[in-house]
């Protein structure tokens, strides 16, 4: 005798297979983030993920005789440790986080202390000036320091088309902060958004770019792109990345790192192998690249660039205006 | 729980010795392969640093697990994972003395005195190196109640630990803090044990009746 039995379960209610895949798969994830997650935010293990992201190259650039005599920082190492809060506060998470982070379509606005505020896409921004290439030496107030060839405009471009008024006196960076798309935002480890500042003859020196690029590549997610700012003779937090206000003050800025430590961090931040942290000793630095037994080397004042900007700072207290 | 014979506690000390090397194979593992980042010395630094606060946390549970539980076998590993936690220590301090200084003993003289969170890791580093040497029988029965009291300087080693840990972050105080909820919640069981104990007696002092 055959029983025919009525399914108890509508077809509609069965679910695919590949929607059930692809919870499995979810479910798996999570999980193994989760452990993951844990683990290494306990710093026990540390993993190091690989990118799928796209790189692509930038068409024209010229290249100048910046940074000769330095060998450049590997790309991998350029983009796998970073500091960039937004994306998180180790070093390998600005890579890791920021793989949904989509910098286009991106403008950026100009206002305060000028003629008339406007905005301007990334695209325009390429077109402001000829690009060029500038393989300059970065040194972070941790401590270590690399050779970066960038790919960027000088700043001064933009701030000529900008069209400051005779009361901007100086410059501030105010960058992204998405929570949507920036997990470190989530977390109040600074007050966001993050800002950085220039006083006005310091962003009009030719040494001062905007980056868009390196390695003759679009500026990939973690090194802040589409758009950062690059200041060669100060500690690496000056240059505020993933950029979307420009804003000209006749007062001086107030940055991220100053509201979060006053007396560690200061305006001018300037590289100086005198004036020490109360963390770090400034006087030598590790050059990242170098291996497991490379000795320290001995940090340069101003990183080296006295010749282009020590005048900036003529009769200035170098000791108090750190 | 079943207190485990002499066999057995040896093999549960072989385990452990084994467990505790494996970050130190890691190291070299990742070293070999050339594969520890692109800051390997703050990476180098960075893990033996971890592993050492890992030890020590490790030291000071056997007790309140004990207080807890009322099991007691475990403290027999003490003395191994205090051993532990100072050959951390050691790699730890021997990572900073030369891959990261080069032995540039003014530099590093003036790293110590200059920069809190090395200073304080530093003694907390010295603190124990006495702890250490008397870890043997021998000064334990030699030392007795001195031996007690110079071994509790590891409370303060772990204080010191962690401060130099929680000093080191620029802003981002998570990670440290974990630790300091670890250490706090291990002292805090054998303060309030040692109060309860404290009053228990004060109790029963009372409530003997004086008879002269």
């Amino acid at each position: 005798m055959l029983i025919r039995k009525k399914s108890d379960i509508l077809s509609s209610e069965i679910t695919p297979q590949e929607v059930f895949e692809n919870r499995r798969e979810f479910l798996k994830a999570a999980g193994f983030g989760l452990i993951a997650g844990a683990a290494a935010s306990t710093g026990l293990w540390s993993w190091q993920a690989e990118a799928a992201v796209q790189r692509q190259k930038i068409g024209a650039y010229t290249k100048t005789p910046f940074g000769a005599g330095e060998k450049p920082t590997p790309y991998d190492d350029i983009t796998t440790y970073n500091n960039f809060y937004e994306f998180g506060t180790g070093k390998g998470d600005p890579a890791r986080e920021s793989k949904l982070f989509n910098p286009r379509p991106w403008t950026v606005s100009v206002e305060g202390e000028v003629k008339k505020a406007k905005h301007i896409a990334i695209e325009d921004i390429f077109k402001l000036a000829p690009l060029e290439e500038r393989i300059y030496r970065m040194r972070c107030v941790e401590g270590w320091s690399m050779v970066i060839p960038w790919v960027g405009l000088p700043l001064a471009q933009l701030i000529k088309w900008a069209e400051p008024t005779a009361n901007a006196k100086y410059v501030e960076f105010i960058s992204l902060a998405d929570p949507k798309t920036m997990p470190g935002v989530r977390v109040p480890i600074l007050d966001w958004p993050y800002v950085e500042g220039l006083r006005m003859d310091e962003a009009m020196n030719p040494l001062t770019i905007l980056a868009v690029g390196l390695y003759g590549e679009v500026l990939p997610n973690q090194n802040g792109a589409p758009i950062r700012l690059v200041v060669p003779w100060k500690y690496g937090f000056k240059g505020a990345k993933s950029i979307v206000k420009i804003r000209f003050t006749e007062t001086m800025p107030q940055t991220a790192w100053m509201k979060a430590a006053s007396s560690e961090y200061g305006f001018y931040a300037n590289v100086n192998p005198t004036v020490d942290h109360p963390r770090w000793t400034q006087s030598t630095e590790r050059r990242i690249g170098t291996g497991l037994f490379s000795p320290r080397i001995k940090t340069q004042m101003f990183n080296g660039y006295t010749e282009q900007v020590a005048h900036l700072y003529a009769g200035m207290d170098l000791r108090k205006n750190f | 729980m079943k207190t485990p014979d002499k066999k057995q506690l040896f093999r549960i000390k072989a385990v452990l010795f084994i467990a505790a090397l494996i970050p130190l194979a890691r190291l070299f593992w990742l070293g070999f392969q050339d594969n520890l980042g692109a800051n390997p010395v703050e990476f180098v630094e960075r893990s033996t640093g971890t592993w050492t606060l890992v030890m020590l946390m490790i030291t000071l549970s056997m007790t309140p697990i004990k207080l807890l539980t009322g099991v007691a076998w475990q403290i027999q590993l003490r003395r191994m994972m205090g051993l532990f936690m100072f050959f951390y220590a050691c790699l730890h301090f021997s990572t900073y003395i030369w891959l990261d200084h080069w032995f540039d003993w003014a530099e590093i003289t003036k790293d110590i005195v200059k920069h809190p969170y090395v200073l304080v890791g530093f003694s907390a580093f010295v603190l124990t190196i006495p702890l250490a040497v008397t870890s043997n029988k021998a000064m334990i029965q030699r030392l007795r109640e001195r031996w007690k009291m110079l071994h509790q300087l590891v409370y303060l080693i772990a204080i010191l630990g962690v401060l130099h840990f929680w000093w080191l972050v620029k802003k981002d105080i998570r990670e440290p803090l974990i630790y300091a909820l670890v250490l706090a919640v291990l002292l805090g069981i054998r303060l309030y044990y040692k109060r309860s104990a404290r009053t228990g007696r004060n109790m029963a002092t009372r409530a003997v009746p004086s008879s002269s």
